[in-house]
């Protein structure tokens, strides 16, 4: 076929042959990640300021690595984040079950408000943990860390919870009865049925809850920023104060940081739950 | 007697799943529970198991009443339409599964679960997990998971429902074959009745229910107690009439949809003048071209069992070629007859008139 003077004759689905198409894709990429390149581009940028190239360096990492107050701000984050990911899967897990197996009175009622930390503005939930935390319930000023991070991560279990609850019940609404049947009938106990084999179905989705509940505590900055309190910085709100005095080569280089590991635990918990739906998905 | 049901009811809200049914099963029975769709023989199979609790009634097994007795602490073991392999396991794992939550010491286990694995001939499928089997090889392994616990009774759910047709066929030779082999008592439930038939020693048809009657495959199909059983296994011809002769060792029905009267060979003890159902299966009706004589009725009543008509439909099956013979009258008989010869195979066409006649033994006079 000659490749040029004739029209490529091009399928139903073949959209990836047509230029329009292809400009707007491309378009759309500019658009989603220029910004992120640019971010990452200027964190190895050999000036103290922000706009001009002048050279590659790893200046910057090494910085990041010696400003303790970033270190602890970042171990902040971390460990409110696997609290809150580990209370929230087993809290949306055991919610997600509540609601799928039994019925029981205010079973609507629940039903209905579980999804509201989702659907709620953050900055109101941040408002709301404020004057709970300040009034109702004020969390202990001088307690030994981790401790002191209570307050932080009771906010974030309550609006990741939720997310854990969505995705378990859906991966609920496939799982055959007859399996727990089969288990209960070969003399499992109810327990036992559930552990044995709804566990097993449910393993993908308790993954991929426990990523979204991960990167949604690391990520989280307004919400943290209404309940933390001065020794309780988070990497979000750290990098906040550094950007209140400028946009310095060394918020680039953190904010990097942030998102390869977000990026990273994505990642990870996709191929985890790849493989595992292959394998449970099989007829 | 190794299962007796007293009065058992189910109701699910306002439905009445299962209608004060009574009911036993000796050890070693073949026994199947056979009705259309809705009928309430899968909740009486799933009461067996302990899945479901009746709402009355007890469910005894070895003369232990079972009601209260949660599944797992039942000498019974299911095979689930669904089979319900345990995706995450292999097929010696789910074998195994039972027995290790029995506690039973790992070399005895090992034992059982290779002895049930080649019962059920997937010796060299141990090690494969249960998506790399067809349909049929995962039934297998759900028959040898239930099996290797030797419960008093196996549950079969519709086993053979999701096989294809060839698949079926074997399958249903084979699971007799294994039922006499380990001479464990198999419950199975069916809407399909060829598979309740071929395979069960005994079959209890139910409708909307309850019980319509429990025999053997051949007492439910020449002997059946109701219309609904009579319409419901095979295919019958029933005429509406009433009685007009019923005699110790004779009867005849006078019916508007035949000319001539219908006589059997025994009495009905039933009322004269009783409404009744007369039923005539296809093959025990012979057809013979109408050039020839008329065919003579029974010694006792020449003029009966003998019908005119003209075929309407045929359809040749191979083995058997189905007609629809319209009488003068307008009523439609379903006649078949064996193609036993391969010269006279090919099916008369529509269009030919011919005789139907039937011997006095063939009618089942249904009262009510």
């Amino acid at each position: 076929m000659a490749l040029f003077g004739k029209k490529r004759e091009s399928g139903p689905l073949d959209y990836a042959g047509r230029w329009s198409l292809r400009l707007w894709v491309a378009g759309v990429m500019l658009f989603l990640y220029l910004p992120l390149a640019s971010l990452i581009l200027f964190s190895f940028n050999d000036s103290r300021r922000t706009i001009r190239w002048e050279g590659f360096t790893f200046d910057w990492y090494g910085k990041l690595a010696n400003d303790d107050a970033l270190i602890s701000a970042f171990t902040n984050s971390l460990t409110i984040a696997a609290i809150s990911t580990l209370f929230s899967v087993v809290l949306g897990a055991m919610s997600a079950i509540a609601l799928w197996r039994f019925r029981f009175p205010g079973k609507g009622l629940f039903d209905g408000m579980i999804t509201l930390p989702i659907v709620v503005p953050e900055i109101c939930m941040g408002v709301a943990m404020l004057v709970f935390f300040g009034t109702i319930m004020p969390w202990p000023r001088d307690l030994v860390w981790p401790l002191d991070l209570g307050a932080i991560a009771i906010a974030h279990i309550t609006f990741s919870f939720p997310f854990v609850t969505v995705v378990v019940r859906a991966r609920l609404a496939s799982f055959n009865r007859e399996m727990e049947e089969a288990a209960r009938d070969l003399g499992a106990g109810e327990l036992r049925a559930l552990w044995d084999v709804l566990l097993p179905h449910v393993r993908p989705a308790l993954i991929s809850g426990a990523l979204l509940a991960f990167t949604l505590s690391l990520d989280d900055f307004v919400i943290t920023f209404f309940t933390a309190g001065p020794n309780t910085v988070t990497f979000p709100v750290k990098i906040y104060s550094m950007v209140r005095f400028s946009v310095t080569p060394e918020v680039n280089a953190a904010s990097t940081v942030l998102m390869a590991i977000t990026v990273a635990m994505t990642l990870l918990g996709m191929k985890l739950q790849g493989a595992d739906i292959a394998r449970s998905e099989a007829p | 007697m190794l299962i007796r049901f007293e009065n058992v009811t189910k109701r699910f809200g306002s439905f009445i799943a299962v209608d004060d049914v009574s009911l036993d099963i000796e050890a070693g029975e073949f026994f199947s529970l056979l009705g259309p769709s809705g009928c309430g023989k899968t909740t009486l199979l799933r009461m067996l198991a302990g899945l479901e609790t009746p709402t009355e009634g007890r469910i005894l097994i070895d003369g232990v009443d079972m009601v209260g007795v949660p599944p797992n602490r039942r000498p019974v073991n299911m095979v689930f339409q669904s089979y319900a392999v345990f995706p995450h396991m292999n097929v010696a794992q789910n074998v195994a599964y039972g027995l290790k939550i029995d506690r039973v010491p790992k070399a005895e286990r090992e034992a059982r679960v290779a002895d049930a694995l080649a019962l059920v001939k997937l010796s060299e499928f141990a090690h494969r997990r249960p998506d790399q089997l067809s349909g049929g090889q995962r039934q297998r392994v759900a028959l040898a998971r239930a099996l290797v616990k030797r419960p008093k009774v196996l549950l079969l759910d519709e086993p053979l429902s999701a096989l294809d047709a060839k698949l079926r066929d074997a399958m249903r030779g084979e699971l007799a074959q294994i039922q006499r082999d380990v001479g464990v008592t198999f419950v199975m439930v069916t809407h399909d009745q060829d598979e309740a038939l071929a395979m069960a020693s005994r079959c209890a048809l139910m409708n909307r229910g309850t019980l319509q009657q429990v025999a053997t495959p051949g007492d439910l199909y020449e002997y059946p107690a109701n219309r609904f059983v009579a319409d419901f296994i095979g295919t019958i011809n029933l005429f509406e009439g009433t009685l007009s002769v019923d005699a110790p060792d004779h009867a005849a029905v006078t019916t508007p949809a035949l000319d001539a009267p219908i006589h059997v060979d025994h009495g009905v003890t039933g009322a004269t003048d009783a409404k009744v159902w007369v039923g005539v299966r296809p093959e025990k009706i012979a057809m013979t071209p109408a050039s020839g004589p008329r065919p003579t009725g029974p010694a006792a009543m020449p003029q009966a069992n003998v019908t005119h008509g003209t075929i309407m439909t045929s359809a040749y099956l191979g083995a058997v070629t189905f007609y629809d013979v319209a009488t003068a009258g307008g009523t439609m008989i379903k006649v078949s007859a064996p193609n036993g010869t391969r010269s006279a195979s090919p099916a008369l066409p529509a269009g030919t008139a011919v005789w139907l006649h039937w011997a006095p033994d063939a009618p089942i006079v249904l009262l009510g």
